[in-house]
């Protein structure tokens, strides 16, 4: 027998030739144009590096003073009280907790693009992971504030922290409301560890380069002394895979948790199981979309079309695609549950929702979330950079309409027609909205401006030239195994 | 007379990760104990060609999960059965249904500082001073090139004979680092 398989092995024609595969099944790269290792540095490193350009201290200045605006809003509610808002009897969540959800969603980008498809091993991840984290972490800075002030006495919010309180009563930990502070402030906490510990390599590679004295000293302090010694780099590996590892349930559960604050209550609409999954997906739907909206212009205004490339975009149209069509079909079902359910109440909200007195905002929801990313199964708009930028807004539009929907419609009519209302913001409810997107737009363009936009050492390592069994590598020269 | 400069060890550029892998297998089989390779990234196979062990970073993850979800369920249980036990809605005073989704995200958020601090703690980071970080030509180490550094304090080395075998393994330049 083992002279038989020995012959096979010597006979040419036992062994098989491959070929290449044709070309529309080969990959496009992942960095474009064959850029060195070098390139890649010098041109990451240098959008953090090179003049303030002029759009920069444009944009800056128009999104610091709509933060501005946020915070003059916050400092009037908190002195006059929470009449300011539209919130009222039945209404008493509307704004607040729409914006809430809504800005927690967008946040869940961020750690899935590093975490899940990570451990997917889904290396185009790392052109947009940075900015996606940096995403998630001011996103949920965002959403934080909404809670807190919606209780009308934000300097007592600590009480909902586990801290002895001077009349000894502890928080209700029967409550989905206080695992959301569990939740939230959990998911921020990791989610800045997370991007911390991916900058630390970076931070080193601005270190090395800086010119002046106290970019040396400040990004030398943050890099902890990195040198990226390969005994490092072994334990650094494995701990990201572990925060990676860790971060997926909990994306996975912080929206779950977000939900259970609707789901666990007996309100039609609200009392449902697949709130859930329902919930993560609108997320990572909403989380796609701002990613898009951020990194489609920067790419062309940052010059960076060879990291972040066309198969970058059309990668994230699908997961848009996906999920949106994931949230469609949650619409869907949660009226057939409604109807063959055989709960009245239940059918009732829901036709009050689609046909009752907030018909333009449910129909609004479904235009943006359900028939608008079905445009991504063509191609030709998924290569098209303002196609995506517009639809990736309105995606954004629509998932703010579907937390609305959820939360307003369902206050406003539930079981007793006595408990009946009609929630109209007010301008302060406008205001603040509209000025937390000076503060997510403000933090992010202070990030971009200082702090490496993309993973420098991760989109190396994907290059082929990184790869020692790739002739690129050096594997040309011998082999290393010769 | 001035004090002679100490050595820290002795520095070795490579062009392309295949040669810096070649380099550290050959070191490996010498048989040096204290030396590393530099690399912008980590290089795949590089574990393996210096001889390194899976990193235990994992345990500290664990041992942090755990204190979390035990640090969770312990807590909701002294504070609302124990220390002020207060009725809502018929639900019992305990569940371990009830604080699990607490105590989960506690599993995480003290797994996850595990993990952070037990890889600096194991690459004993933070450290701001370091002899190689002085180097001007390591530098680049953060850009395209990579290293090998063998340390003075390795009972093999020796500065004629590492520099003889660091250039046979294709160094194009090396030179010694100062303390």
């Amino acid at each position: 027998m083992a002279q038989v398989s020995s012959t096979t092995a010597l006979n040419p024609a036992a062994t098989v030739r491959v070929e290449a595969p044709p070309p529309e099944l080969q990959r496009e790269p992942l960095v474009l144009n064959n850029r060195s290792l070098g390139w890649i540095t010098d041109h990451i490193a240098g959008v953090a590096e090179g003049k303030t350009p002029r759009w920069w201290w444009v944009a800056f200045g128009i999104s610091a003073s709509v933060m501005v605006l946020c915070f003059v809003m916050l400092a009037y509610l908190i002195s006059t009280g929470i009449g300011v808002w539209g919130l009222n009897h039945p209404v008493a969540w509307a704004w607040d907790i729409t914006n809430f959800v809504f800005w927690i969603g967008i946040g869940h980008a961020g750690t899935l693009i590093s975490a899940i498809l990570f451990l997917l091993r889904q290396r185009w991840r790392t052109s947009i992971n940075r900015a996606a984290e940096a995403m998630t972490i001011f996103a949920v800075m965002c959403a934080g504030i909404f809670p807190l002030v919606h209780t009308g006495r934000p300097w007592l919010a600590w009480w909902l922290l586990p801290i002895p309180t001077s009349n000894n009563i502890w928080p209700q930990f029967r409550s989905p409301l206080e695992w959301d502070v569990f939740a939230v402030s959990t998911y921020f906490t990791v989610s800045v560890l997370f991007w911390y510990m991916g900058l630390i390599p970076d931070l080193a590679v601005m270190r090395d380069r800086a010119k002046t004295k106290l970019r040396q000293i400040l990004y030398g302090l943050f890099a902890l002394g990195w040198r990226g010694s390969n005994r490092h780099w072994s334990h650094y590996e494995k701990a990201y895979l572990l925060l990676a590892g860790l971060s997926t349930p909990l994306v996975l559960s912080v929206h779950s948790i977000v939900s259970f604050d609707f789901a666990v209550s007996q309100l039609p609409g609200w009392h449902t199981t697949i709130f859930p999954p329902y919930f993560v997906a609108g997320a990572i739907f909403s989380g796609f979309g701002m990613v898009l909206t951020l990194l489609v212009p920067l790419r062309s205004v940052c010059h960076l079309e060879d990291i972040i490339t066309k198969r970058h975009v059309d990668l994230m149209c699908k997961v848009v695609l996906a999920t949106g069509s994931i949230v469609g079909y949650a619409y869907g079902m949660e009226f057939f549950i409604a109807w063959y359910g055989g709960n009245p109440y239940e059918l009732d909200a829901f036709k009050f929702r689609a046909f009752g007195p907030y018909w333009w905002a449910y129909w609004i929801m479904i235009t943006c979330n359900v028939i608008s990313p079905q445009l991504f199964w063509f191609k030709r708009i998924r290569q098209n950079m303002w196609a995506v930028f517009i639809i990736s807004i309105v995606v954004n539009i629509g998932m703010w309409f579907e937390r609305f929907v959820i939360i307003a419609t369902t206050l406003a009519r539930e079981f007793m027609p006595s408990n009946w209302g009609y929630f109209i913001p007010t301008w302060v409810d406008i205001l603040t909205f509209v000025g937390t997107f000076g503060l997510f737009l403000t933090l992010f363009l202070l990030f971009m401006r200082f702090l490496p936009m993309i993973a420098i050492s991760e989109v190396k390592g994907i290059t082929p030239q990184a790869d020692p069994h790739h002739p690129l590598g050096g594997a040309r020269e011998g082999g290393h195994h010769a | 007379m001035s004090e002679p400069r100490q050595v820290y060890g002795i520095l070795a550029e490579f062009e392309t990760p295949a040669a810096v892998l070649r380099a550290a297998e050959a070191i490996r089989d010498a048989g040096f104990r204290r030396w590393d390779v530099f690399t912008p990234f980590p290089v795949h196979g590089m574990d393996r060609a210096m001889g390194l062990k899976n990193s235990p970073v994992g345990w500290f993850t664990f041992l942090g999960g755990a204190t979390g979800f035990a640090l969770g369920q312990l807590m909701i249980w002294w504070m609302n059965a124990v220390d002020y036990p207060i009725l809502v809605g018929g639900k019992p005073y305990y569940s371990p249904l009830s604080s699990f989704p607490p105590s989960y995200e506690l599993t995480i958020l003290l797994g996850a500082f595990g993990s952070l601090f037990g890889m600096l703690f194991l690459n004993r980071l933070p450290r701001l001073h370091h002899p190689l970080l002085k180097n001007r030509r390591f530098k680049q180490a953060t850009h395209d090139k990579f290293y090998v550094v063998i340390e003075t304090d390795d009972p093999k080395y020796s500065e004629t004979e590492t520099r003889q075998m660091l250039e046979r393994l294709g160094s194009r330049h090396i030179e010694v680092v100062e303390e």
